[in-house]
C-alpha cells in the first residue's frame, strides 16, 4: 500500500483528478472564490492530511506535473508575440507601472508586517512575495528571510490575485486590458496570469511579461534600497 | 505538436544554460521565454511551429502551479506562529501592488488608445 502511494502515479492522478473536480465546481458555480488552483491546493492538502500520506510521497508525482510549468512559462512568449503591437505602443507606461509596483510591493509588504509586530525574519520573508518563486527564493535568501516561508507566501499571493485580481482591478477603475494584466502579473505572478489569460488574451500577455520584469525589477531594487537605507 | 514541444523545451534549456553561464538573477524558464520572443522577432522561429504546443500548455497553466501550492502544507506551523503580520501583510500588499501598478500604467498610457 505505502509503495503505491510513493509511486509517481499517485501524485499525478491526485493532482489532475482534484484539479478537474475543482474546475467543474468553478464552472458550475461561477463563484470567484472557488478559484480552481486555490480549491485544488486546499483539496489535495486535505486528502493528504486526512489519509496521513506524507508530502514527500505526493511530491513524487507532484514534481512531474510541476515539470510542465517550465515549458509553459516559455510558451507565454506566444501571446506576447501575438499582441506585440499593443504592448509596444504602451512600453513606457508598462515599464513604469512595473517599477512602481515592485517598489510598492517591497515597501507595503514589509511595512505592514513590521507595523503589526512581525519579527525581523518574517518581515524580510515578505519582501519578495509578489515575485515568481525562483527569484523570490533567491532574494529571500540574500536578505536573510525564511526561504520556505517566502515560497509559501508567493503561492498565497498568487492565489489571492487569481481569486480577486480581475474584479479588484475593475473596481478601482482600471479600464484597459494592458493596465489590468500588468497589475495582476506584477502583484501575483504566474498564478494570477493563468486566470487572466483565460479571460483576455492581451491582459494575459502583459501579465506574463510582468512575471519576468517584476522579478528583475525587484531583484534590482532590493539591493539598491538596502544599500540606500543601510537595512540589514 | 512534437516540433513545438521540442522548441519550447529547447528554449527552456537554453534559458537555463544562459542563467548558469551569466549568473543572472532570473529563472531559466523566464529567460527561455525572452529568448523565444527574440527568436520570433528575428524570424528564426515561426509562430506556427509553436502555436499548437504552446496553446495546449497555456490552456493548463493553472494546473501546473498546483503541486507547488500543496507544498505550503509543510509550513503551516511557520505561518501560524506569526499569522497576523504574515496574512495581513500579504493581503494588504497584494492589493496595494495591483492598485499602484495599474494606476501608474493607466495614468501614463491613458484609458484608451
Amino acid at each position: 500500500m505505502t509503495d503505491l502511494v510513493a509511486n509517481p502515479l499517485f501524485g499525478v492522478v491526485l493532482t489532475l483528478g482534484v484539479f478537474w473536480l475543482a474546475e467543474q465546481l468553478y464552472r458550475r458555480s461561477g463563484f470567484i472564490l472557488l478559484n480552481p488552483v486555490f480549491v485544488a491546493i486546499c483539496g489535495i492538502i486535505l486528502v493528504l492530511k486526512v489519509s496521513q500520506i506524507p508530502y514527500a510521497d505526493y511530491a513524487q508525482g507532484g514534481k512531474l506535473v510541476l515539470f510542465l510549468l517550465g515549458p509553459s512559462v516559455v510558451a507565454l512568449a506566444l501571446p506576447l508575440w501575438q499582441r506585440r503591437k499593443q504592448v509596444l505602443r504602451r512600453k513606457l507606461p508598462i515599464l513604469a507601472g512595473i517599477f512602481a509596483g515592485a517598489l510598492a510591493s517591497i515597501v507595503s509588504a514589509a511595512g505592514t508586517a513590521w507595523l503589526l509586530g512581525g519579527s525581523h525574519q518574517v518581515v524580510l520573508s515578505l519582501v519578495p512575495k509578489s515575485v515568481t518563486t525562483p527569484i523570490a527564493i533567491g532574494i529571500s535568501e540574500k536578505i536573510g528571510g525564511i526561504v520556505p516561508l517566502t515560497a509559501a507566501l508567493v503561492v498565497m499571493t498568487g492565489c489571492l490575485g487569481a481569486i480577486c485580481g480581475p474584479e479588484f482591478c475593475r473596481m478601482i477603475g482600471l479600464k484597459k486590458p494592458t493596465s489590468i494584466g500588468l497589475a495582476i502579473g506584477t502583484a501575483s505572478h504566474g498564478i494570477g496570469t493563468a486566470r487572466i489569460l483565460e479571460e483576455d488574451r492581451l491582459a494575459g500577455a502583459v501579465s506574463g511579461l510582468a512575471i519576468g520584469l517584476n522579478g528583475l525589477a525587484t531583484a534590482i531594487l532590493v539591493p539598491l534600497l538596502w544599500l540606500l537605507f543601510g537595512w540589514s | 505538436m512534437l516540433q513545438g514541444l521540442v522548441l519550447l523545451l529547447g528554449f527552456q534549456f537554453a534559458g537555463e544554460l544562459l542563467v548558469r553561464l551569466t549568473g543572472m538573477p532570473v529563472p531559466g524558464n523566464v529567460t527561455g521565454m525572452a529568448l523565444l520572443l527574440m527568436a520570433l522577432a528575428l524570424g528564426v522561429v515561426k509562430e506556427e511551429s509553436i502555436t499548437e504546443a504552446a496553446e495546449l500548455l497555456l490552456k493548463y497553466l493553472a494546473l501546473f502551479f498546483v503541486p507547488a501550492g500543496v507544498g505550503v502544507m509543510l509550513y503551516f506551523d511557520l505561518i501560524a506562529r506569526e499569522w497576523l503580520p504574515i496574512v495581513v501583510g500579504t493581503v494588504v500588499s497584494t492589493f496595494v501592488v495591483m492598485a499602484v501598478t495599474g494606476w501608474t500604467e493607466q495614468l501614463l498610457g491613458g484609458e484608451s488608445d
